[in-house]
């Protein structure tokens, strides 16, 4: 019987472990958790700020999941050092596991930048797992005055959920526009004056350059004084376990489309590992949910000795705030066609005949149309219509896809 | 299982699926209290361009990509048939983004909504099928590649 091992218990841990139980019912599975909780949704940690969910409704999986897959967890368990060769992993209680097959789903940590005096800011969160939420959410009060540093996906997630306590926000960061992973300084203005429409304040191009006591003294020369910091400026993948045991890494754990590693039965998965990115060849970290779980149920497959690869990963987000969604997908390069409306922006980028990009903002009606012919690299001349101006459906894709679809069982 | 296919050589256009659909998930027994003068949200909407009409909702995938997306845990699969636990969805709306389809969208609460082939209210079997006047919609078994 073989014996699985997975640190980590997130998202791509979760897919392992149902990768792993697709091939292999009876082996053993066990799974290390660093935080004393079951697998739960990270990303709705803003939402559980603003009472939009609750620890129980955030459960990734049902309750029964781990029993129901026969997979022993350790909470509050760490590991700290991976030896290939004895095939043995060594926790921080100063244990050891054996293995036959392991796989890396360790996540990543909050990046925090060095700045005068802040380890002696008290009121001071980061926002990456549930127990910071809870602790923010303790924390803040109707009165509080909270300053934000990071304006990306986290900060604003993390402003929004905030917003439904208090109304005085400040969000800080270092580039000129918000959201400057996915969207252009443009698209970014029009998301920023919905932001505003929504009492968030910003300071943009702008850090802090000391704290004294409660207050920020920005490089500027504005002082913001504040009651709650949240630092919320990046994370870095944890790499350590694969980095240490001589492992290849660029930025994060490499991985090839089966999520090997580079040391022999070592896979790893999700925001820990980068991997290429089809719509423009580079290599990346992706540290998406969706690709989270696909990484881990292709490792869990191969770890049980099925075959799978997962070949066609994108960077891509769906992401609202206070009503406003949009939909990014794939790279901001090449050919760019654009149709602005009042309430509305959508952007494609196309090279070689090929859909390699887009944003929506506004308007998100039907999007995973557009992110097939990405992902699938399926020529633009091909459709039987690809109207900027209209919403796709069914009717975008030629007639063979169409009928396939409609009339056959799909994958 | 049974799923719903569609001849588009059959399709009329004229969208009664779509409200046969609304009216069947809406609870109410009365059609002109669950449609009249609101705005509705079928599970299945009719596609087209000049030349061809036809419905499109949940393929009910083998092996969706919705699922394995869903950042919520709120989509998950019951006897193949996938569902949406509403009452875990946060409408982030990142299953509309892999959907290759089009088969979900955001209904009035601001969560997503889909079709579970009538399998969650009264009718037991799927209402766009019953009420598709020329049998362009149907609800049958065909092979699993």
């Amino acid at each position: 019987m073989s014996r699985y091992v997975i640190v980590g218990n997130g998202t791509a841990a979760i897919g392992c472990v149902e990768g792993i139980r697709f091939v292999d019912p009876l082996g053993k599975i066990t799974v290390l958790s660093k935080e004393n909780h079951p697998a739960y949704c990270r990303p709705l940690i803003s939402y559980f700020l603003e009472d939009k969910t609750d620890p129980k409704k955030m459960l990734y999986r049902a309750e029964t999941f781990y029993e129901d897959n026969g997979c022993e967890v350790l909470y509050n368990v760490s590991a700290t050092a991976l030896d290939p060769e004895t095939k043995t992993l060594t926790l921080d209680s100063g244990d050891t596991l054996s293995y036959d097959k392991i796989c890396v789903a360790t996540g990543s940590s909050p990046f925090v930048p060095p700045m005068e005096n802040l380890e002696n800011v008290k009121n001071r969160f980061s926002f990456l797992t549930l127990d910071d939420a809870k602790a923010l959410k303790k924390a803040v009060k109707p009165s509080s005055r909270v300053l934000i540093i990071g304006a990306g996906l986290i900060g604003l997630k993390c402003a929004e959920g905030l917003r439904a306590i208090t109304k005085n926000i400040t969000v800080c960061d270092l580039a000129d526009h918000v959201l400057s992973s996915i969207l252009d300084a443009k698209d970014a203005a029009f998301v920023q004056k919905h932001l505003e429409a929504n009492d968030l304040k910003f300071t943009l191009h702008n850090s802090v350059a000391k704290f004294k006591g409660n207050t920020a003294i920005m490089q500027n020369g504005d002082e913001i004084p504040f009651d709650i910091l949240v630092t919320a400026v990046g994370v870095r993948a944890n790499w350590g376990l694969v980095k240490d045991a001589g492992g290849a890494c660029g930025r994060a754990i490499t991985v090839n489309e089966k999520m090997e590693t580079s040391l022999e039965d070592v896979y790893a998965a999700g925001d820990c590992t980068e991997s290429t990115d089809i719509s423009d060849s580079l290599i990346k970290v992706m540290a998406l949910m969706p690709n989270a779980y696909m990484q881990g149920y292709t490792a869990g497959i191969n770890m049980a000795g099925g075959e799978k690869v997962f070949d066609n990963a994108i960077p891509m987000n769906s992401i609202g705030f206070f009503g406003l969604h949009m939909m990014t997908a794939g790279s901001r390069k090449g050919q760019m066609k654009t149709d602005i409306q009042k309430d509305s922006i959508k952007r494609f980028y196309k090279e070689d005949g090929k859909l390699i990009g887009f944003v929506l903002i506004g308007d998100v009606q039907n999007a995973g149309v557009y992110t097939n012919i990405l992902r699938n690299q399926i020529p633009i001349k091909s459709l039987s219509e690809f109207n900027i101006k209209k919403s796709p459906s069914m009717a975008t894709y030629d007639e063979e896809f169409r009928r396939k679809t409609l009339e056959s069982v799909v994958k | 299982m049974k799923r719903v296919f569609v001849k588009e050589e059959w399709c009329l256009g004229c969208h009664l699926c779509e409200y046969n659909c609304a009216y069947a998930n809406s609870g109410l027994s009365s059609m002109v209290k669950a449609l009249q003068g609101k705005p509705i949200f079928p599970r299945i909407h009719v596609n087209g361009n000049d030349s061809v009409t036809f419905a499109v909702s949940c393929r009910h995938c083998t092996d969706p990509l919705c699922v394995k997306s869903c950042i919520s845990g709120a989509l998950h699969r019951e006897n193949g048939v996938v569902c949406i636990d509403k009452n875990k969805c946060v409408g982030c709306l990142t299953c509309m983004l892999v959907c290759p389809y089009g088969a979900l969208v955001q209904d009035e609460t601001g969560t997503v909504t889909k079709c579970e082939l009538c399998t969650k209210n009264s009718c037991g079997t799927p209402a766009c099928v019953a009420g598709c006047p020329n049998n362009a919609i149907v609800f049958e078994e065909r092979c699993e590649e």
